[in-house]
């Protein structure tokens, strides 16, 4: 079943178009990756989602209702974290927990200290001294502890350190395993990678590509080491091969996945000694769209 | 020794001062300016001896002293200068210490607390060079301030004020302000946060307005020991005792030099008290959605409370007297005209039209909160709950209409309270509490239409202050610049009963509720279909 279903959705502000005739869908059990760069219209996404901005055009619905319309019976099964998480100052992290469980109508007691242990948030101090991470940390407290059915985090992790970002991938890993829906948009693309089972890329308001992350490697390139005992000829010429280098008899190149096999062949007759093969990360893949520039090493990939 | 803990003072004195320029220039102008205007107003006000005599003997009950202190002894009033100095003193050493708190605090702890110390530690500057350009800065002020207003009373040139006097009067605004900076800078030690030192400065403040008021109207001993008790003791214009200036001088020294040995003691950033630990789970009165707004307004609440009552009462305080000084004059003729009504009535229905205009203020930024709310990105982490928008405006609207009617109760109390005390023929409570509370539906049009402009139209809700100024002029000036009706009759306020001058009738009561309900229902329409941007 569908959790989410969002067809040709249009959002304009004034006459800027934010969002232009934008399509995904969410199934049941799913972790759904929604990357892009600043201002790609990520938050307006989840903002139309929640049910805070109204779509100029298309359709959108969680849980089978219209998102606009039926807000306040989608939100009591849905837990939601914004990018830059925003508190009271003059109340403490654990009055705001208890006041979105409150809200919300689900609270859970244990879970809420449960989730205040793991994500290590002292919630005596008063919102005001929070550093972003902690505030960050007092909406994740409150999204987990409640019993949701779909969860949706807006950049959820960018103040988090690393160890509260592992806390925060095995909480939703558990979230997974215990049939939860969840909509995570990013522009970190390791989280992504760990986390998602599909992914959609929006850039300038559209959706570029969408699908599994295998079926989004598909399309991209894998990068190869490799060091041969006779120079190999022809390479630079070859169909799919690009970012070319040699250095000391070693080789390093990309290719495109559906030319693999034939490079394969050719590079075989000249006695491999080495040979690495990356898969493409996502940050491949985002710099091959957003790219202003192609580099070979993209940061942060896979080693 | 000495010379390498105060390295870099002067530099960093003179960027204390480049940094405050301006708030100290408009807190210097501001309270010269008021003190200075205040005096040549009095000479117009209280023209003939009898003025004055009448002035003291309304000053000469508990009442009065607890509020402004205790003055003089009646024949000593021989001069709109013991006036002056009765009246405008007390309170104006408060603004001064306030300004010093906020001066002292944010320059201490609050540069402290925001890492701009830790920037110019790390320099070579000594250790105790930070603390002693704030107190320097704070010392230049205070003393600007006393001869400033020392000597530019003097220059006024009006009777009574004698030299001695003046300087006197403006010693003891530097010397308490001096003894307020000096609180401030041991609090800014012991205290890990900024509002930690503001508060417990401001406590101090209050706890000695309070000793002195029992102290003053009850046993004078407690006096003594408040700072704001001393600053009466000085009988200024009268006997000019000096003995107030140099304890407050004393005072100041020793504070300054613990606060000085503290420093030279802790840690950078730390401090000797923590900030206590807060509540780690919300009371129910908090998880009520009315309960929520009205705690996050309680100091738009407490401030407007109390501020009105004063007013109110201070007002009150003055019925007894003001047909003597005010009858004569034209302009007050213009505005009192109902030959039928006495006086004291007359001003009792202005009055009380102008503060529900003051009461209805903190309603309306109650109401323009909720956009606050939403520009802070706060509004989405209640929205993305089960609230709907329905929901949350009501609450917002219900806990300004809860205000509003606090607030005409703090006007009618203060009226009442104050009143009684120095009028043998007091109103009866009932009618001051019923000439109030008759402008709440005039109140609720304004809540209204500030709920109207933030649900449908919020990027110009800041204009429903343009309709409240409007219904302000009205009030002032509708007579006076003789207005058209049409044009008076656009102010809501002006359709509500001035009792007792007029009887209340039901049908502009009700009709201004239901303007106020249609009106709403509007913002409620244009709020559930806008978009909502945090
Ligand atoms: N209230 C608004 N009015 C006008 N433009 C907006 C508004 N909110 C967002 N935008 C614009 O819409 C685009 C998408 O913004 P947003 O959804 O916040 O991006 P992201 O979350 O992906 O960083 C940006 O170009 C942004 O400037
Ligand atoms: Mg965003």
């Amino acid at each position: 079943m569908s959790i989410i279903e969002v067809n040709k959705v249009t959002k304009k502000y004034g006459e800027f178009t934010a969002l232009d005739q934008i399509s995904f869908s969410v199934q049941e059990g799913e972790v759904f990756g929604f990357i892009g760069p600043n201002g790609a219209g990520k938050s307006t996404t989840i903002r139309i989602l929640l049910g805070m901005l109204r779509r100029n055009a298309g359709d959108a619905k969680i849980f089978g209702m219209d998102v606009w319309k039926d807000a306040v019976e989608i939100h009591k099964r849905v837990a939601y974290v914004p990018g830059d998480v925003s508190l009271w100052p003059n109340l403490t992290g654990g009055e705001v927990i208890d006041l979105f469980l409150k809200m919300s109508g689900k609270g859970n007691k244990k879970r809420r200290d449960e989730f205040i242990e793991r994500f290590q948030l002292d919630p005596s101090k008063k919102c005001r001294t929070y550093s972003k991470g902690n505030r960050q940390k007092v909406a994740l407290v409150a999204a987990f502890s409640q019993d949701a059915d779909l969860y949706i985090f807006d950049e959820p992790t960018s103040g988090l350190d690393p160890l509260m970002e592992r806390t925060f991938r095995q909480s939703v890993q558990e979230a997974k395993d215990n049939g939860k829906s969840v909509f995570l948009s990013s522009h970190i693309l390791s989280e992504v990678e760990k986390l998602c089972d599909k992914v959609a890329i929006i850039r300038e308001g559209k959706i570029i590509e969408q699908g599994t992350l295998d079926e989004l490697r598909h399309l991209t390139r894998s990068r190869v080491t490799l060091q041969t005992k006779e120079k190999v000829t022809g390479l630079s010429e070859m169909k799919g091969i690009h970012q070319l280098e040699e250095k000391d008899g070693e080789y390093t190149f990309q290719v495109d996945s559906e030319e693999m096999d034939a490079v394969m062949r050719h590079i075989s007759r000249s006695g491999i000694v080495k040979l690495e093969c990356m898969p493409p990360t996502l940050e491949d893949l985002f710099i091959r769209y957003y790219g202003k520039h192609e580099k070979a090493e993209a940061p942060g990939g896979r080693s | 020794m000495m010379k390498n803990v105060m390295q870099g003072f002067l530099p960093l004195t003179k960027l204390l001062f480049r940094k405050d320029r301006i708030k100290i220039l408009i807190w210097l102008v501001c309270v010269t300016g008021i003190t200075f205007a205040s005096a040549l107003a009095y000479k117009d006000v209280y023209k003939t001896d009898a003025d004055i005599k009448g002035f003291a003997i309304t000053m000469e009950n508990p009442a009065m002293q607890a509020m402004l202190g205790p003055g003089y002894e009646l024949e000593e009033y021989t001069s709109i200068a013991q006036v002056f100095g009765h009246e405008l003193l007390l309170f104006t050493v408060i603004a001064v210490a306030v300004m010093n708190i906020l001066f002292v605090s944010r320059a201490t702890r609050g540069d402290e607390e925001e890492g701009q110390m830790e920037l110019v530690m790390a320099l070579s500057v000594g250790r105790l060079s930070y603390i002693m350009a704030a107190v320097a800065e704070a010392v230049t002020v205070n003393l600007l301030l006393a001869l400033g207003t020392g000597f530019g009373l003097y220059t006024l040139g009006l009777e009574g004020f004698t030299l001695e006097g003046s300087l006197l009067y403006g010693a003891l605004l530097g010397g308490s302000g001096l003894f307020f900076a000096g609180i401030t800078a041991l609090f800014a030690q012991l205290m890990e946060t900024a509002r930690g030192a503001t508060g417990y400065s401001f406590a101090v403040l209050i706890a000695s307005y309070v000793i002195r008021a029992v102290g003053d109207a009850e046993v004078e001993m407690l006096s003594l020991f408040s700072p704001l008790g001393w600053v009466s003791r000085a009988y200024v214009f009268v006997d000019n005792h000096w003995g107030p200036v140099i304890l407050f001088a004393g005072a100041a020294v020793i504070l300054i030099l613990v606060s000085f040995y503290l420093n030279s003691v802790r840690d950078l950033f730390s401090g000797f008290f923590r900030p206590k630990r807060g509540k780690i789970h919300a009371s129910p009165y908090i998880k009520n959605p009315l309960g929520f707004v009205l705690h996050q307004q309680r100091m738009n609440i407490i401030a407007w409370a109390l501020g009105i009552f004063f007013l109110s009462a201070a007002f009150g305080s003055i019925m007894g007297e003001l047909e003597s000084y005010f009858s004569d004059l034209e302009l007050m003729q213009m505005m009192f005209q109902h030959d039928q009504f006495s006086f004291m009535e007359q001003f009792s229905a202005l009055l009380m039209g102008i503060m529900a205009l003051f009461g209805v203020i903190p309603g309306m930024i109650c109401v323009l909160g909720l956009k606050g709310e939403e520009k802070k990105n706060r509004t989405e982490l209640i929205f993305s709950r089960p609230v709907s928008r329905n929901t949350v405006m009501a609450t917002y609207i219900s806990a300004a209409a809860v205000i509003t009617v606090i607030m005409q109760l703090m006007t009618a109390l203060g009226f009442w309270f104050a009143g009684s005390a120095v009028m043998d023929e007091a109103f009866t409570a009932g009618d001051i509490f019923r000439s109030a509370l008759v402008y709440l539906p005039a109140m609720w049009s304004v809540i209204a239409l500030t709920t109207f402009l933030t649900g449908s139209v919020p990027r110009f809700s800041a204009t429903v202050w343009l309709y409240f100024g409007f219904c302000f002029l009205v009030v002032y000036f509708k007579e006076t610049l003789q207005m058209p009706e049409w044009l008076v009759n656009l102010s809501v306020f002006e359709h509500i009963p001035e009792y007792p001058l007029e009887d209340i009738t039901v049908k502009p009561v009700v009709i201004l509720i239901l303007l106020a309900a249609a009106v709403s229902i509007a913002g409620f329409f244009g709020y559930n279909r806008r978009d909502l941007t945090g």
